[in-house]
């Protein structure tokens, strides 16, 4: 199956294309998640484990107001104030404990809120597949060789929005700034009358905002279930080990190559080992990464 | 009574009760073979990570390695594996004698072991260089990778999973099991016993300590690390063979490679108290009864309770039970002296030592 596949796409390569574009759309999302877990890493040097169930929430939320008659693209906002909220009081209640400690601390104890949130969102909203319709056409490029859901594009130009909008808030606003200065020394900032703790709530729930958000277009241009966050955050780990921390413009585009690696890899592999190439992959850029290290007689840490 | 004669009388208490456990509650001894199961478990996660300190997220990758290889290999001294699981197993197609049945756990569950333990080595030359929460999420990776991996493919049933082979009338399963899980049990409070007397034991806690000093030392780093995940493997993959043949029905993502039950390896050592011998197995007791409390209450909101748990046990009692105890009673824990000379004893001559031999 996948020699055939391989040589369907040697053949027409018209269908690289769709891969290409399909993957971007989605990688997009990656990236708007990956951006809030290199802000919580950078900032509090935390690895926050439920970042895809902050997605999932933000999906289900959207799927709610829905049924309350509203059209999906409001809950894109709303999505985010509820996650907000959500990751505000997840910090005054557990994450300040955690953020003096060890990672491994940090990983168990973000790991023990995503299931909580798994069975929650399971509980509440039920174990179905969702999807919000979003009632966008379908747009067809090269004479209908090509299909491009209005949607997915709209998504993809919606993460750059609100991801510029991210990058301008924290190189203008005054909050922003404290952000920053607390990620380069937390101590100093203090000294110099910044509220770290708050800088801390704040930072925390502007990543969870920033995953509600993804969650309101994933649900749209794709589809969420209670059980599915871990595969998105360990997309999010993958694309923030890959472009380090602090490099906006390279999260991005590991976001979007990943999206299309997992594209292609899933036509070629078919759907069902999609998921086993992601995870695999984490492994094989962290082995890779680990291997370039030991040359120099270093090591990932 | 010192130190060394309350381990001793603790653990033959221990092992004591574990064989009169079959007449005392003859209702609950599924549940206790998986009590048994765990506790080995736990031991098997806190060897890394307590003792070396080598965080794993995926050690469940070798319970379920342990658990499919168990299982492929009691069906396939018998029948062709690929049909028995495209037939779903079992029924009156696949039948086993006790003597089939018998032939098959002994042979499965040490090739489960092994198997586990070979991949241990294989992942461990891929993974073991990597520090913290690297090693953690690598781990993690592995252990949902493993999980997607299984249900793809058919051979092992992909994700319908597999049946153990049906127990003839002749074979009374629970008691077999229960046996077989105390067994592994016992050897692995024994085994562990004994290892955490030798040097092997300082040698991993001087990479948790300061791997780069412990290197700097002159200690094989990279060749304890990989010793330390292979016997940790060894067990837990053993665990897992019995466990698969415990629960009759694996599959890939809910059994096999739930990478939730990977964590709870991790939390039943934390709750006991890491690095120490009895933290995994008093963790792994109260966690264990924690957890069916859940299950059987608070159905449906049992891994809210669950979650909420974690993040207690690993907020408020990092150090779990044993670490507190030594906080508030530290005198229970000083080493009395003859045991610090009996560990001499038991270390290899000096080089002072060897010149005055050579001398005689």
């Amino acid at each position: 199956m996948t020699v055939q596949n391989l040589q369907l796409l040697l053949q027409a390569p018209i269908f690289n294309v769709q891969l290409l574009l399909d993957g971007m759309w989605i990688g997009a999302v990656f990236a708007l998640a990956a951006i809030g877990m290199a802000l919580v890493w950078g900032v509090m040097n935390i690895i926050n484990v439920s970042q895809g169930e902050f997605v999932m929430l933000g999906g289900f939320i959207t799927v709610w107001a829905m049924e309350q008659g509203l059209h999906p693209l409001f809950g894109i906002p709303l999505a985010a104030v509820a996650l907000f909220v959500l990751g505000w009081l997840l910090y005054r209640l557990v994450i300040w404990r955690i953020v003096e400690a060890d990672m491994f601390t940090s990983l168990l104890a973000t790991f023990g809120i995503s299931i909580m949130l798994q069975q929650l969102m399971n509980t509440v909203f039920g174990a179905d597949v969702r999807t919000a319709e979003s009632g966008l056409g379908i747009s067809f490029l090269f004479g209908g060789a090509i299909t491009v859901p209005q949607i997915k594009a709209l998504s993809f130009v919606l993460s750059f929005a609100i991801g510029l909008a991210l990058w301008l808030f924290l190189k203008k606003a005054r909050l922003g700034q404290a952000i920053r200065a607390t990620a380069q020394n937390a101590r100093a900032a203090r000294i110099l009358g910044i509220d770290t703790d708050r800088v801390y709530a704040a930072t925390y729930a502007i990543n969870a905002a920033l995953c509600g958000a993804a969650g309101a277009l994933v649900v749209m241009a794709w589809s969420i279930h209670p059980y599915m966050g871990l595969p998105y955050t360990l997309r999010s780990f993958m694309i923030v080990i890959t472009a380090g921390l602090g490099n906006l413009a390279g999260v991005i585009a590991a976001g979007l190559g990943l999206g299309v690696a997992e594209q292609f890899a899933g036509f070629l592999l078919g759907a069902e080992f999609q998921l086993a190439f992601v995870f695999l992959l984490l492994v094989v850029v962290l082995v890779a990464r680990q291997i370039a290290l030991a040359r120099k007689r270093q090591y990932l840490k | 009574m010192n130190r060394k004669t309350a381990h001793i009388i603790a653990l033959l208490a221990l092992l004591a009760l574990g064989l009169a456990l079959p007449w005392i509650a003859p209702a609950h001894l599924s549940q206790l073979s998986k009590l048994w199961l765990f506790l080995v478990m736990a031991f098997g996660w806190d060897l890394l990570g307590g003792q070396a300190g080598y965080n794993s997220f995926g050690n469940i990758v070798f319970f379920g390695i342990g658990m499919y290889a168990a299982l492929a290999l009691q069906v396939g001294l018998y029948y062709p594996v690929a049909e028995y699981t495209a037939a779903k197993g079992g029924g009156t197609e696949f039948v086993f004698t006790a003597r089939q049945i018998y032939t098959g756990l002994a042979l499965g569950i040490p090739f489960g072991g092994l198997v586990a333990m070979f991949s241990a080595v294989i992942f461990g030359g891929l993974l073991l260089g990597m520090r913290g929460h690297y090693f953690a999420i690598a781990t993690l990776g592995l252990a949902v990778a493993a999980a997607e991996l299984a249900a793809g493919w058919d051979y092992i049933g992909a994700g319908s999973g597999m049946v153990a082979p049906t127990l003839p009338d002749a074979v009374n399963g629970t008691r077999l099991f229960y046996y077989l899980s105390f067994g592994l049990a016992a050897l692995a409070l024994l085994f562990f016993s004994w290892l955490y007397s030798t040097r092997f034991r300082l040698a991993i806690n001087a990479i948790r300590d300061d791997e780069d000093k412990a290197e700097a030392m002159g200690h094989y780093t990279v060749r304890h690390k990989m010793m330390a995940w292979a016997i940790s493997a060894l067990f837990t993959g053993l665990a897992g063979a019995i466990y698969g043949n415990l629960s009759r029905f694996i599959d890939p993502h809910d059994i096999a490679f739930n990478a939730e039950v990977g964590v709870w390896m991790i939390l039943m050592a934390i709750l006991g108290g890491k690095g120490t011998f009895w933290g995994p197995v008093i963790g792994a007791i109260v966690f264990f009864g924690a957890k069916e409390l859940f299950w059987t209450w608070l159905l449906g909101w049992q891994r809210v309770a669950l979650g909420v748990l974690i993040v207690i046990i690993v907020v408020f009692f990092p150090r779990g039970i044993v670490g507190w105890v030594r906080e508030r009673w530290p005198r229970l824990f000083i080493e009395p002296e003859p045991d610090e000379e009996a560990l001499d004893d038991t270390a290899p001559p000096m080089a002072g030592g060897k010149g005055e031999a050579s001398h005689a």
